[in-house]
């Protein structure tokens, strides 16, 4: 059974909780996410989505459930480890190494791939000159991608909003992961930031093949490139289903605008 | 008017007051009067004078300064003046009141000698207090066409003066040197009176401080932007040229300098390599360890134990046997004091550190391994390293010691800053989860730094040991760490080269001055604080850290494609 979903989904989570104290932040939660697909998981504030983010990276041990990343159970692993199983992410609150460099940042994102220690840096071995070089090489393909080429040696804490959101895109591509989270990427954009995001993330997923899991609160961001959503409320989920299939579900409208709100749309249907 | 740019005849009270009342907290702590036999120009003015008018100088500096930016230059003069005219009234009461009153019972320092000294050499009271206001008006006066002068004009002047204040102050020293050999003596007999710079010497190092400083503020001589513009096959051969000059400079230093010097030099050598040590801990990784004098007692005792021939004598090692033994055990002792301290964080961390160094020190005094150690009679008869017939007996020898040590480790601290290792430690000093989520495993990195940073401190233990021929549990105190962390953060923390200026600052500075003895701990609070207020990145920061603290965001119009202007 796990040989046959390794082909098709890259992650699985399997009735997921987690529970801080008496507060169930995440609930039973099971999705599947396809391979090479943008999947979306929205839901009010304080939904639970990025505590279930957070389960997924590792960050939060979960309560009960399994996570399974291509075929194999990443749950409890160290961060770090999940990291290096291909899953890397971004912050809802632009987390950078704000003292570094663009590039250091994008480097440092590496890490993973890179092998050198201690005594290969003091004694600047061929092997450690070579993985520098390609790092770096890397490092500056990945910044032109995301648009940053010339700001390579800015601080990440001196660039503008939009080019931080872009520069912690490129750091967590920069571990070759196979699926990419990320955490509302745009927040606090104005509309026309908001679409050239939205084209960025597909241009991610066409360009580089990789499947992306997406946290958003932007509805029409997630209703254009979302080939599946997930709405979770009260950290439940609440609905599932393609783009149109969510946007019409009287749940999803009860649980983002209340009751009357959802019952006023039944009548209109009806 | 706006708030911030007011500048009234109140503020001009308010500055006075400041310098007035800092320097008369100069003088009640005793520095005039314990400075005042150190001429810096001969039988013209001594330390004492200049710790009394630099607060004044400085606040009518400022006054001057603020001035002229709100109204006019003449105001600019006039507040300057004034603020001078205030502190030496200051100065003038204190005169008064310590003539009329006996302070002694609360200020211990307000003397006869230094009432006397406050007197100016005037008889009559009058005489003296006219002379204390006339002089802080002068200085005042001084600093406000100090301030008025061009930038670039006024920073050659101050480097100047600075040429002459350090020259001054390192008398002493100097005629050592000068007196050592022959050819030097008419050199030390035309820049030094008995006491105090000549009036030649004075002027050669003004000159030479002006000249200095011009050509490096000059746009075309400057000598780094004119390598730059070479073509990169003659740029290289300068630089190498440069490396091979320094390198020479510093293996004649010892022979040039003598024995005291030398001895100093190794002091602060030995500082230099706990100091790039700590660096990577506190200023590449973020761990703030105050701990970190255990490691060097650590290097010292182990080299001590197994190469000791006293009444502790055990393996009997030569010093490079017992070296690598020492840096070894130095750096276990790192990664057992990390593991424990792997969670913690901020101030958590420098509390449990600190708990650790005074650990060892107790552990060294303790009567329980007074058997193997020697408690507070310490380890004698610590042989001197050699090399085969050449032997590291004294300062100018173990000076070549210590450079090595330096030059090893900062290379390894150079090399392993802007490699994988580093970054993972510069990741996890920015954002310790952020870093995880990366990728970047903490426990080993953590432990890392730490083994990193006690094996250089081991390291400068061995050396401390073997050039003193015997160790003493009271050389390892918390203050050891207190100094090599506040050179760190005087230097610019995380800054390589910041740790060399911190230590010659820090720790050549004191050596220099006897009599600065008492006055170190204030020297150094005033130093910390004044820095973190003037200049928070250090002297010499590192790159990354002073556009953090003085440039501006980047404009967010700034279009995506439009390159930045590349630094590096």
């Amino acid at each position: 059974m796990t040989n046959a979903m390794q082909s098709d989904y890259i992650l699985e989570t399997v009735h997921v909780t987690k529970q801080f104290g008496g507060l169930t932040a995440v609930k039973d939660l099971s999705i599947q996410v396809p391979k090479k697909s943008i999947y979306s998981v929205i839901g009010p504030n304080g939904a639970g989505k990025t505590t279930f983010f957070n389960c997924i990276t590792g960050f939060y041990k979960v309560t009960s459930g399994d996570i399974i990343l291509d075929g194999e159970s990443i749950v409890g692993l160290r961060p770090d480890i999940i990291v290096k199983k291909g899953i890397s992410r971004t912050y809802q609150n632009i987390r950078l190494f704000s003292n570094l460099t663009a590039l250091e940042n994008v480097m440092v994102g590496h890490h993973v791939r890179m092998k050198a220690g201690w005594f290969g840096a003091v004694f600047n071995t061929p092997a450690t000159r070579r993985e520098e070089a390609e790092t770096r090489k890397l490092a500056m393909e990945l910044l032109e991608f995301v648009g940053l080429k010339g700001f390579e040696h800015e601080l990440a804490t001196n660039l503008p909003y939009g080019m931080q959101r872009r520069l912690e895109i490129a750091r967590a591509l920069a571990s070759e992961p196979k699926l990419l989270l990320l955490d509302e990427p745009t927040a606090g954009m104005n509309p026309s930031e908001t679409e050239e995001m939205t084209a960025f993330i597909d241009n991610l997923r066409k360009e580089l093949g990789i499947t992306v899991l997406l946290i958003e609160h932007d509805m029409r961001v997630v209703m254009t490139i979302s080939d599946i959503i997930t709405v979770l409320d009260y950290g439940e989920k609440i609905a599932e289903g393609k783009p149109e299939e969510v946007r019409s579900n009287p749940r999803v409208i009860e649980a983002y605008l209340g009751r009357g709100a959802a019952t006023q749309h039944e009548a209109q249907a009806a | 008017m706006d708030k911030e740019l007011k500048f009234t005849w109140k503020d001009i009270l308010k500055y006075g007051a400041i310098g007035g009342i800092v320097s008369l907290y100069v003088i009640l702590v005793g520095m005039v009067e314990a400075f005042d036999e150190r001429y810096i120009i001969a039988e013209t003015i001594n330390l004492g004078q200049v710790t009394l008018f630099v607060p004044m100088f400085v606040l009518a500096y400022f006054a001057a300064n603020n001035a002229r930016k709100i109204k006019s230059t003449a105001f600019a003069i006039i507040a300057s003046a004034l603020v001078g005219l205030i502190s030496g009234a200051f100065v003038a009461a204190l005169l008064v009141l310590g003539t009329h009153y006996n302070l002694r019972s609360v200020f211990l320092n307000v003397s006869p000698g230094l009432l006397e000294i406050l007197h100016l050499g005037r008889e009559s009271m009058m005489a003296a207090i006219l002379a204390n206001l006339v002089i802080g008006t002068v200085v005042g006066l001084a600093a406000g066409l100090f301030a008025l002068v061009p930038h670039r004009w006024s920073n050659a002047l101050l480097t100047g003066l600075a040429f002459v204040l350090l020259m001054g102050i390192m008398q002493e020293l100097m005629s050592i040197t000068f007196g050592s050999k022959d050819w030097y003596k008419p050199i030390g007999e035309f820049i030094y009176a008995k006491k105090g710079l000549s009036w030649g010497g004075t002027a050669l190092f003004l000159v030479l401080g002006i000249l200095l400083s011009l050509w490096r503020s000059s746009p075309s001589l400057h000598p780094g932007k004119k390598v730059a513009k070479m073509p990169r096959k003659q740029r290289v051969t300068v630089q190498l040229v440069a490396w091979a000059l320094g390198l020479i400079i510093l293996l004649a230093l010892p022979r040039i300098l003598g024995s005291y010097p030398s001895e100093i030099l190794t002091t602060v050598g030995i500082y230099i390599i706990m100091g790039l040590g700590l660096n990577i801990v506190v200023g590449f990784a973020g761990l703030l360890d105050l701990g970190y004098v255990a490691f060097f007692a650590i290097g010292a005792y182990t080299v001590g134990i197994l190469t000791t021939t006293g009444k502790l004598a055990t393996l009997g090692w030569n010093f490079w046997m017992a070296l690598p033994v020492a840096i070894f055990l130095a750096m276990m002792a790192g990664v057992l004091l990390g593991i424990p301290v792997l969670k913690m964080r901020g101030d958590y961390l420098a509390i449990v550190t600190l708990g650790f160094g005074e650990i060892i020190r107790v552990l060294v005094l303790s009567d329980w391994l007074k058997p193997y150690i020697g408690g507070a009679q310490g380890i004698l008869q610590i042989p001197k390293p050699r090399i085969g017939s050449y032997v590291f007996k004294g300062p100018e020898q173990i000076y070549y010691l210590v450079l090595a040590g330096i030059l090893i480790v900062g290379y390894v601290a150079w090399r392993l800053r802007d490699a994988r290792v580093g970054r993972a430690w510069k990741a996890m000093r920015e954002d310790e989860d952020v870093a995880e989520a990366m990728g970047i495993h903490l426990v080993s990195t953590k432990l890392m730094a730490f083994a990193t940073g006690a094996a250089f401190a081991g390291l400068a233990g061995a050396i401390f040991a073997a050039k003193l021929g015997s160790i003493f549990p009271h050389s390892f105190n918390l203050i050891v760490s207190i100094n090599v962390l506040s050179l760190i953060i005087v230097g610019g923390i995380g800054s390589l080269p910041g740790v060399v200026v911190g230590a010659l600052i820090l720790v050549g500075m004191p050596e220099l001055l006897r009599e600065f003895a008492d006055f170190r701990m204030l020297f150094y609070g005033a130093l910390l604080v004044a820095m973190m207020l003037v200049k928070p990145e250090g002297f010499v920061p590192e790159k990354t850290r002073q556009r953090e603290l003085h440039e501006e965001p980047l404009e967010p119009e700034i279009a995506p494609d439009t390159p930045a202007q590349a630094e590096i």
